[in-house]
């Protein structure tokens, strides 16, 4: 079985998929635990697959037996082998939260969104771990429509502004694909190691071109890369509070995996691929500032933290489009703290209010006293977004400037700080009212705190400390994963 | 694995206080068992700290184990003179700042007194490590957990002027924190490491534009916390906070961190030398000339006491960028010794002020008449610790005047002489007329007896200050430590004179 692996790893959420709907026919509670079963499975699996990965190499598995160029490959290798873990990591903290959220719906209604979730949770690991440039697109596919219906699972306004989504998104798609088709035409092959292999050969010209900037905005609509986040914001705001925590921490994170894996694993460095970085560095600085500044502007919580998530991205972005080793280790050091911050930040803020999905700055008035370790988490988790020491955020951010500073893009440093500081401007807004306002009085004592169920409690503070821990280990996971996960400079 | 008790000892050091954070955040709802704790974890950390000095002054250093924090770069304590000195003040002051604490949080009944003892527990925990922080960045790290750990502390009150303070510290703080982290990252990118030096770590080949940008990001991170003009304004308002937090944080603990992050930037990373050929060192000389009499003139005007002390505080800081300034190793140690001389005779100053806020609710300085007679021994703490400010032989601000001068007089730059004097007659002007009025004028009102909670600490602190004058040798050899870090700087014994 353990041959396997690769493949164990996107098929058990896709079998439990379609379990769960069948199980909850006889028990509810018994398709719930199928969920998080099948996506702790995924996780074990993942870590498995690392670590053999990291002793003896890039793990090449045929789908069927049938060999590549023509049966689909799937490659695990350190870069894609980690996003698994960390894909999964998530999935299976957020299939526990979403239990006590899950008890308002009827149970057909809760193992549909179950099947849902897994759905979207088998999508995203199949984009990490398959070498197949057209199978990325399914899978792209595959985890899209299950993120809509998801999305658009929290209301009215939830299902306008998923509707915004569903067409951005669906154009995103389109663009990718359409890129795919001009590289398949050249080439004559879909598979990543092929095509990296035979794109030298084709001579340089608008074909290529296009095929390069189609497929670039393509996965830049999905990563929500400034200016082209305007479907985010109240996707994020709307959604069901679980849905917004998985979505948020891990979907933008897969698509820029996708792009750094077309960048520098298939594309040859060349012309086109040195233009694309270049135009993107700069759309990433403005991104990086624009975030920062529009998330100063917003009242709802939630909405503040989806733009934080735009002005994060860009530190993303602009560390691939650098390219250097500490810029590209910076990158992924912040897709991992990014991720597991969000996750935290939008954890604890959805455990405030399951009743509604809106959340005022000003209605986290005292809330430290209602969930203090609730409230400790999501403090560490934004000073890491702020990147202060010694968070995951913080060390992130010393990669990344070192990779300005070596590459010579001073105003790109004084970008990433400038960010910070607006960070903080922001963070600390919000710390000031958890922590300094007492809670408001006319508020009847709730008699069931935040923090009563361990489902909603563990996967936060979980978060909370991987924040601390990515951060004080951070030199451990670089050297042992991410320094191999780079590409061949 | 670890050497606890040996080699690793300053690592325990920077721990305990970190573990008396955590339990007294779970021990609040017991306050005596709380305040138990503060004075435990302090006592062991002044017990871990005291006994590295005979290593440290017989020329050893104390290096903890590195643990990894990124490739090639450690989290890694290493205990040298300087470091020490510091470390020393800021351990011996905190069990003695903890009586007081208890004493005054409790004669106020403030609020939130637990999250008042364990955010005070984490700055002791970060005061240590970047005292001892062997390399730029992990000196950054606790510099940044300091800075996040004193926040809550000054927005203690939580009144919207302790709101506003708190956000002007945080502006402040942060600003400067991104200037630093700039400059460290780019001096990691020069290829020589972070590591502290004594005669500084760049690389010789260093291009000047480069020399002179960093020290510019360098002082403007560290410059803050150390008040330099004109980046002091969060000072004074910091002092809505309560007194012992003005006390040892904003008398010592904070503002040193910066003092004392000027004296690393400028001994350690630049060297003297080096800034002496790029010529910084005059423009440095002159912005703390001008800090030093700004500040004094400044606490001429204000009303309020410990805005007056806050001002006060401003202008001596730069005593100790003066003397990194100077360069020479009589300033260098004068500047040094300043670090405890003023850290022991602020506190006294500020406890007075919290003394005095607590027996009697005033804060103004013009209602002070008569108090030398109401609370005598607060008052006669008062006026030796401000003798001692003012320079006055036999106290230990004397002593760090005169190896300042000294030393300016060595490098040729006699002006400054004359600047330490001015400074001295100002301190007089603003603090003289408070003990005039509390020992010769009629009593403004009714106050309070004395409390042995708040009045011990004093005494004890003002007791030091005396002996440092006497004897600056004595016990933890501040004097010795000062003078060994200073020639290590300057690069082997230089001559230089000692009273």
């Amino acid at each position: 079985m353990s041959e396997h692996l690769p493949i164990l790893i996107v098929i058990c959420p896709l079998l439990a998929a379609v379990l769960v709907p069948l199980v909850a026919r006889t028990s509810a509670g018994l398709a719930r635990a199928l969920t998080v079963l099948a996506t702790a499975a995924s996780l074990l699996f993942a870590l498995a697959a690392l670590r053999v990965v990291l002793d003896s190499g890039v793990w090449r598995y045929h789908l069927g037996g049938w060999a590549p160029p023509w049966g689909i490959e799937y490659v695990v290798d350190p870069l894609g082998g980690g996003m698994a873990v960390l894909v999964s990591l998530l999935a299976t903290l957020v299939a526990i939260y979403a239990g006590p959220h899950l008890r308002e719906f009827s149970s057909l209604r809760a193992a549909v969104f179950d099947s849902l979730f897994l759905l979207l949770v088998s999508g995203l690991l199949g984009i990490t771990l398959t070498g197949d440039l057209f199978n990325l697109y399914v899978f792209l596919e595959i985890s899209s429509l299950a993120a809509y219906a998801l999305l658009a699972s929290g209301g009215d306004r939830a299902v306008v502004a998923t509707f915004r989504y569903v067409l951005i998104g669906t154009i995103a798609a389109s663009f990718y694909l359409l890129g795919l088709g001009y590289l398949y035409a050249l080439t004559g092959t879909l598979n990543m190691a092929d095509l990296a292999s035979r794109l030298p050969q084709v001579a340089p010209g608008s074909a290529v071109t296009v095929g390069v900037v189609l497929i670039v905005v393509g996965l830049a609509i999905k990563m929500a890369v400034f200016p082209l986040h305007g479907w985010m914001p109240d996707a994020y705001t709307y959604a069901p509070p679980p849905v917004t925590m998985f979505v948020a921490a891990v979907m933008s994170k897969v698509s820029a995996y996708a792009l750094l894996r077309v960048l520098f694993f298939v594309l040859p460095a060349g012309e086109v691929v040195a233009t694309a970085r270049g135009v993107l560095s700069w759309v990433a600085a403005a991104g990086v500032l624009a975030g920062s500044i529009l998330a100063l502007a917003q009242t709802d919580v939630r909405r503040m933290l989806a733009y934080s998530s735009v002005g994060q991205m860009g530190y993303v972005v602009l560390g691939l489009a650098m390219g250097n080793v500490a810029a590209l280790t910076g990158a992924l050091l912040h897709v991992a703290g990014h991720a597991v911050a969000k996750g935290c930040l939008f954890g604890a803020i959805g455990s405030l209010s399951r009743q509604t999905v809106q959340v005022e700055i000003e209605g986290l008035a005292g809330a430290a006293s209602r969930a203090p370790v609730m409230m400790a988490a999501f403090t560490v988790a934004a000073l890491s977004l702020i990147g202060m020491p010694p968070t995951a955020g913080f060390f992130s951010k010393w990669y990344l400037l070192q990779g300005m500073i070596e590459g010579g893009a001073w105003v790109f440093a004084v970008v990433l700080l400038v960010s910070s500081l607006l960070s903080a401007v922001y963070f600390f807004r919000i710390l000031e009212r958890i922590y300094f306002s007492p809670a408001p009085a006319s508020d009847p004592p709730p008699s069931r705190g935040p923090e009563h169920s361990w489902r909603l409690l563990g996967p936060v503070a979980t978060l909370g400390a991987a924040v601390l821990l990515i951060g004080m280990f951070n030199g451990l996971l670089v050297t042992v994963v991410i320094r191999h996960a780079l590409p061949d400079l | 694995m670890f050497d606890l008790l040996g080699a690793d000892r300053p690592l325990v050091a920077v721990l305990v206080p970190l573990a008396a954070a955590a339990a007294i955040r779970l021990l609040g709802r017991y306050p005596i068992l709380r305040e138990s704790c503060t004075f435990a974890a302090g006592v062991l950390t002044v017990a871990l700290v005291v006994p590295m000095l005979p290593v440290v002054l017989d020329g050893g250093v104390i290096e903890s184990s590195r643990l990894l924090l990124l490739p090639g770069v450690a989290l890694h304590l290493r205990v040298d003179p300087l470091g020490l000195l510091f470390g020393l003040v800021a351990s011996i002051l905190w069990v003695i700042t903890s009586v007081y604490s208890v004493g005054y949080m409790r004669a106020g009944a403030y609020p939130n007194q637990t999250g008042y003892f364990a955010s005070f527990a984490l700055c002791i925990s970060a005061t240590l490590g970047l005292a001892f922080a062997a390399n730029l960045l992990t000196f950054f790290v606790f510099y940044e957990v300091l800075t996040l750990a004193t926040y809550p502390l000054v927005a203690h009150n939580r009144t919207p002027e302790a709101r506003a303070g708190g956000r002007k510290y945080l502006v402040y703080t942060l600003l400067a924190g991104q200037a630093l982290l700039l400059a460290i990252v780019w001096t990691y990118s020069l290829g020589s490491g972070g590591e502290f030096r004594p005669g500084g770590l760049l690389p010789a080949e260093t291009p000047t534009w480069t020399v002179v940008s960093l020290f510019v990001l360098f002082l403007a991170g560290v410059g803050v916390k150390a008040g330099i003009m004109p980046l002091h304004a969060w000072l004074p308002a910091a002092m809505v906070a309560p007194t012992p937090v003005s006390a040892l944080l904003h008398a010592v603990a904070v503002v040193k961190a910066g003092a004392f992050g000027v004296l690393r930037i400028i001994g350690y990373v630049f060297g003297v030398d080096l800034l002496d050929t790029v010529g910084l060192d005059t423009l440095l000389a002159g912005t703390a000339a001008a800090t030093i009499l700004f500040g004094s003139i400044r606490a001429l005007g204000e009303t309020h006491l410990k805005r007056r002390l806050a001002y006060s505080t401003v202008s001596q800081l730069s005593y100790v960028v003066l003397g990194a300034a100077l360069g020479s190793a009589a300033a260098l140690a004068g500047a040094m010794f300043h670090i405890a001389a003023h850290g022991f005779t602020k506190i006294t100053l500020f406890f007075c002020a919290g003394a005095i806020y607590t027996e009697s609710h005033r804060d103004d300085v013009r209602q002070l008449g008569g108090l030398g007679r109401q609370m005598p021994i607060t008052m006669t703490a008062f006026a030796i610790a401000a003798a001692s400010l003012a320079g006055t032989p036999l106290l230990g601000g004397f002593i760090s005047k005169w190896n300042l001068s000294l030393g300016a007089l060595a490098s040729g730059q006699g002006v400054f002489v004359a600047v330490l004097i001015v400074s001295g007659l100002l301190n007089l002007a603003y603090l003289f007329p408070i003990i005039y009025s509390a020992f010769f004028d009629a009593p403004y009102g009714e106050v309070g007896r004395e409390r042995v909670m708040l009045t011990a600490p004093l005494v004890i602190t003002a007791s030091v200050v005396i002996l440092l004058g006497v004897m600056p040798g004595i016990g933890v050899g501040f004097y010795q430590l000062a003078w060994s870090a200073a020639e290590s700087v300057v690069g082997g014994p230089a001559a230089g004179g000692s009273p």
